[in-house]
């Protein structure tokens, strides 16, 4: 029996294993973390449905579970990664027949623009804290009490020659418009105001969602970046923007700030790309053989990506992905 | 007045604190559509009365949602009401619509 190793148990991961246990194939999943579910086990729900995160996980994972093939090896970190060969961190070398990397994103550390104030004032907070919050129930200001004014900040780490982030980040604008409607809808009386660059809302259902946002929930959107952040005597945050439809500067208090944080590439595809002979782009990400006819085989044979390790993605892309992949070593296997 | 060779420019931030948004909150209760608007541009290429005048009805609507009636009214009187910035508005909003409610709301202003 052939064995593929999936590095990384995100979605993209556990649905190209799945797919490959389907075509008899053994599979030994490869995660860094204590368990299987990458960055969506922290998400509350998902856009553009308002789909518990937790649904679809639960979905997923119980297609794996009927699997005797299966091999979960948690708390386990590649380092070097060969069409026949994994290492780990620990030393240890596993063999195989081909390999998928699906490794996902890093979340954009927001301390690094310090002009947002993020671990400096208290109620400035970033996308991913909030679904955390969403899924405690928990959403308050640290001096406790509700907000009665929210500002969304978009492309945080992301559009940013400052901090080496130049590519979109394509999944916060949508998020951004997803939160306030959620922030709204907990907090009525609340003024939400969006700051964004241009809106991308590129899939399905997503530009229904902004204007349901603009109609319904009365959700305000100011085409401008906040500039900086600061505090006031009040223990509000004193937000500078332009607005710049208006083209006059801009200024208000809030009481708490969301920072719509983008998605990195992965500090380790370096090491990747010099240690496995793979090609990076310049964003950092994996760059797929092909844009059109190879988005999931990478420059060397065998070794094949799935999801938001080549760029940010959507759930539906990775999983779609995750198929592909699957596909393209089962192809690959039968050639050799 | 003394003239002392100087003078003092009115700040042109739009400070949301100081604002009184109730006018503002007015307008968008009674046509909430006009929050849908995405800053295009087609109405105020279109019109009529902005090709020939300084007046922007984009621009116009956009300050009072913020709050910035001063003036809104006489720009609006700009307006000839010919109704061509509905028909390119791909928001689907009834600009003329806004433009009456906009004169209606501050004609006092
Ligand atoms: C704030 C936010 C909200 C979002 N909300 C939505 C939404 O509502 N709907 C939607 O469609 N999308 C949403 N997304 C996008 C979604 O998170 C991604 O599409 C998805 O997580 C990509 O899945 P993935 O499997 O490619 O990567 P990941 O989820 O990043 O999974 C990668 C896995 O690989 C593991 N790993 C990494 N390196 C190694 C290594 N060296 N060795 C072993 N394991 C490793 C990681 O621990 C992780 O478990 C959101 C993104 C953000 C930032
Ligand atoms: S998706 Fe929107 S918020 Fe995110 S980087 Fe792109 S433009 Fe900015
Ligand atoms: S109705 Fe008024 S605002 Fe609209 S195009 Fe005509 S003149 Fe311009
Ligand atoms: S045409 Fe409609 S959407 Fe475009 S700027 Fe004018 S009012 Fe806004």
């Amino acid at each position: 029996m052939k064995h593929v190793i999936v590095i990384g148990g995100g979605v993209a991961g556990m649905q190209c294993a799945s797919e490959l246990l389907r075509q008899n194939i053994a599979v030994t999943i490869v995660e860094k973390q204590q368990c299987i579910g990458g960055k969506i086990r922290n998400w509350h729900k998902l856009f553009p449905s308002f789909t518990p995160a937790d649904e679809v996980l639960a979905a997923m994972q119980q297609k794996l579970t009927t699997h005797n093939n299966l091999t979960i090896r948690t708390g386990c970190e590649a380092t070097c990664i060969t069409p026949q060969k994994v290492t780990l961190s620990s030393g240890e070398e596993l063999r195989c027949d081909a390999t998928v990397i699906a490794t996902g994103f890093t979340l954009f550390d927001a301390t690094v623009k310090e002009e947002y104030g993020y671990g400096i004032y208290d109620n400035v907070i970033t996308s991913a804290e909030l679904e955390q919050m969403f899924n405690e129930k928990n959403v308050h200001l640290k001096q406790g009490g509700e907000p009665k004014r929210i500002a969304i900040l978009h492309c945080v780490g992301s559009r940013d020659e400052k901090v080496c982030q130049r590519h979109c980040s394509k999944v916060c604008c949508v998020t951004g418009v997803k939160q306030a409607i959620e922030l709204k809808k907990m907090f009525p009386t609340a003024d939400v105001f969006n700051f964004y660059m241009d809106m991308r809302m590129f899939g399905p259902g997503y530009e229904e969602m902004y204007r349901e946002a603009q109609t319904s929930h009365n959700i305000h959107f100011v085409r401008g970046r906040i500039s900086e952040v600061s505090p006031t005597f009040n223990n509000r945050l004193q937000i500078k923007a332009e607005d710049t439809l208006t083209g006059r500067p801009l200024k208000m208090g809030v009481d708490m700030l969301v920072l719509l944080v983008g998605m990195k590439a992965n500090a380790h595809n370096t090491t990747l790309a010099k240690d496995c002979n793979l090609t990076l782009q310049p964003s950092g990400f994996m760059q797929p053989k092909d844009s059109f006819l190879g988005n999931v085989a990478s420059n060397v044979e065998g070794v094949f990506y799935a999801g938001a390790i080549t760029a940010p993605k959507n759930i539906g892309e990775s999983i779609n992905e995750g198929t592909a992949a699957a596909r393209g070593v089962v192809e690959w296997l039968e050639k050799r | 007045m003394i003239n002392f060779g100087f003078s003092i420019n009115r700040a042109r931030t739009i400070d949301l604190d100081r604002n009184n948004l109730r006018k503002s909150n007015e307008i968008i209760g009674e046509m909430p559509e006009l929050q849908a608007c995405i800053g295009c541009g087609s109405c105020t290429a279109s019109c009529t009365a902005g090709n020939l005048t300084e007046f922007n009805f984009r621009k116009v609507h956009t300050l009072v949602r913020r709050g910035e009636y001063q003036g809104a009214y006489e720009e609006m009187n700009k307006c000839m009401l010919c109704g061509k910035c509905r028909l390119v508005c791909p928001r689907g909003i009834n600009t003329r619509g806004i433009v009456m409610l906009i004169k209606r709301k501050l004609g006092d202003f």
